[in-house]
């Protein structure tokens, strides 16, 4: 079994833990930077993206994200996670982890009011995804290394890029758990990986 | 590939998203800043914090909508709004004007005696108080999103909304325990929607995220709150009305993160200087309780 943390700061942090332990895996709430020590796998869940990243300056989570993400561990940023993992955010606005070479909009599709839900088609997913989107981003440019996987109104909704994933959209309010599983595979895979590694 | 606005999941999970954070009631565009980089997941923007109010009398209504429109410029955070009980106009110019949550509250001075606004037909989200479960089942019913305590606003005192906290808590662990068979009994006597009821006694839980209100002045208390199981807090006057509301607005953010780091708590409580001025509850005449509107 892997254990997945979910960043504990703020936002829908009980709901991803309740659909990773319902896909059978172990779920942490990481509130300590040290405790990215015990993870496989980090959600940075949705919420704020404002408050979340003062919060994570506030309490030193830049630099242990950062080199979480350098040892090729899996990353998964939800809405204000996707803002938060961006390169570059448009506007005059300074992006963040910078872990995915995506330029973000945040609120892209507007305030509360424009919030909405869509069937999205995804790539290697068969049936539509239903996605909530609230008050949510989208990305406007990708860089090549990143690998789209679901647009919306012309406008990159969900990617990848080696180990990290984001979407703008929030899996955790469905009861549709292939997004996590998705990332499920990538966690376990980069676990292997890393034993390989060392053997 | 359809696009549905509005839906119960959109309006209950922008609530989810605030989750574990402080809302924030700010007067005007610097208050909002302020309270932008203390952290604050939302700002509510009203002409008078809740001690204002009650200083002022009179009839308190929706705040002017310059006032809004100039905090929703100042912030990229949501923007929440107050209209009165039972206002529906109040609260369709707030949703026209594109605020993210408005708040029926009993802070301002009620437009229906009688009714509330059935928030169902709404696309813009509402936020509601209560003091038992009856009250909160039935603002689910009318379509709140979301709910907090009513506690006693401007007060700073956190006694009430304790109360209303626990008064709900308590309330969800009988009914989930309670046998199928008792269930329309219960609510009957609570006032509660009775298919309401039964989702709450199936999954252990309210439908939609509860916040505490109505108190808060310090770390500590907004740290009681969450101990007590609240999802997050409003902090009304007890921010704006401080001694320095800079460091009250990030040490109140601070002890709801981590509110069971005493440590954190009694560190943060150390250097803040002296917290808005309470009133004692039994000081106040039954009129002048704004828990009392609205049923």
């Amino acid at each position: 079994m892997i254990t997945i943390g979910v960043l504990g700061l703020q936002g829908a942090v009980e709901e991803h833990l309740n659909q990773i332990k319902a896909a059978g895996e172990q779920a942490i709430i990481v509130k300590k930077p040290e405790q990215l020590r015990e993870i496989d796998g980090l959600i940075i869940p949705g919420g704020e993206s404002t408050t979340m990243r003062k919060l994570m300056d506030r309490y030193g989570f830049m630099e242990p994200i950062k080199s979480f993400f350098e040892g090729k561990k899996p990353i998964f940023g939800t809405c204000a996670g996707m803002v938060l993992a961006a390169k570059e955010l448009t506007g005059d606005e300074v992006a963040y982890l910078g872990l995915m070479d995506i330029s973000v909009k945040r609120n892209g599709f507007g305030r509360q009011r424009e919030s909405f839900e869509a069937d999205l088609s995804i790539k290697g997913m068969e049936a539509p995804y239903k996605a909530v989107f609230i008050r949510a981003p989208f990305a406007d440019e990708v860089g090549e290394g990143v690998e789209v996987l679901a647009v919306y109104e012309e406008n990159v909704v969900a990617a990848r890029q080696d180990h990290v994933l984001v979407s703008a959209f929030h899996p955790e309010l469905t009861g549709d758990d292939r997004f996590l599983q998705l990332f499920i595979e990538m966690v376990k895979t980069s676990v292997i990986k890393a034993e390989l590694k060392t053997c | 590939m359809e696009k549905l606005l509005g839906t119960d999941t959109v309006k209950r999970g922008m609530a989810q998203m605030q989750k574990g954070g402080v809302i924030m009631d700010v007067i005007n565009a610097e208050q909002a800043k302020i309270a932008e980089a203390s952290g604050a997941v939302a700002v509510m923007a009203l002409e008078r914090v809740p001690s204002d109010i009650r200083a002022a009398g009179g009839v308190a209504r929706m705040a002017d909508p310059r006032i809004v429109e100039e905090v929703m410029n100042a912030v990229s955070i949501p923007v929440m709004a107050k209209a009165r009980i039972g206002h529906i106009v109040e609260s369709r110019v707030l949703e026209s004007m594109g605020v993210d949550y408005i708040d029926e509250s009993e802070v301002l001075t009620p437009a229906d005696e009688e009714y509330h606004i059935l928030k169902s037909d709404f696309t813009v989200p509402f936020v509601c108080g209560c003091r038992d479960l009856g009250e909160a089942a039935r603002r689910i019913g009318e379509g709140a999103s979301m709910l907090r305590t009513k506690g006693e606003p401007g007060t700073g005192n956190i006694v009430e909304a304790v109360r209303h906290m626990r008064k709900v808590q308590s309330q969800i662990r009988k009914v989930s325990i309670m046998s199928d068979d008792e269930l329309m009994t219960e609510a009957k006597n609570l006032g509660a929607p009775f298919e309401i009821l039964r989702e709450i006694k199936r999954t252990g839980k309210l439908p939609v995220v509860n916040f505490a209100a109505g108190g808060i002045a310090t770390p500590a208390d907004a740290a009681l709150m969450m101990e007590l199981g609240a999802d997050g807090v409003f902090v009304g006057s007890g921010i704006f009305k401080s001694e320095t509301p800079e460091k009250f607005a990030s040490a109140i953010v601070q002890a709801t993160t981590y509110f069971t780091d005493y440590e954190l708590i009694g560190k943060l409580s150390k250097e803040l200087g002296s917290a808005m001025k309470g009133i004692d509850i039994s000081k106040l005449a039954p009129a002048e309780r704004m828990q009392e509107r609205g049923w």
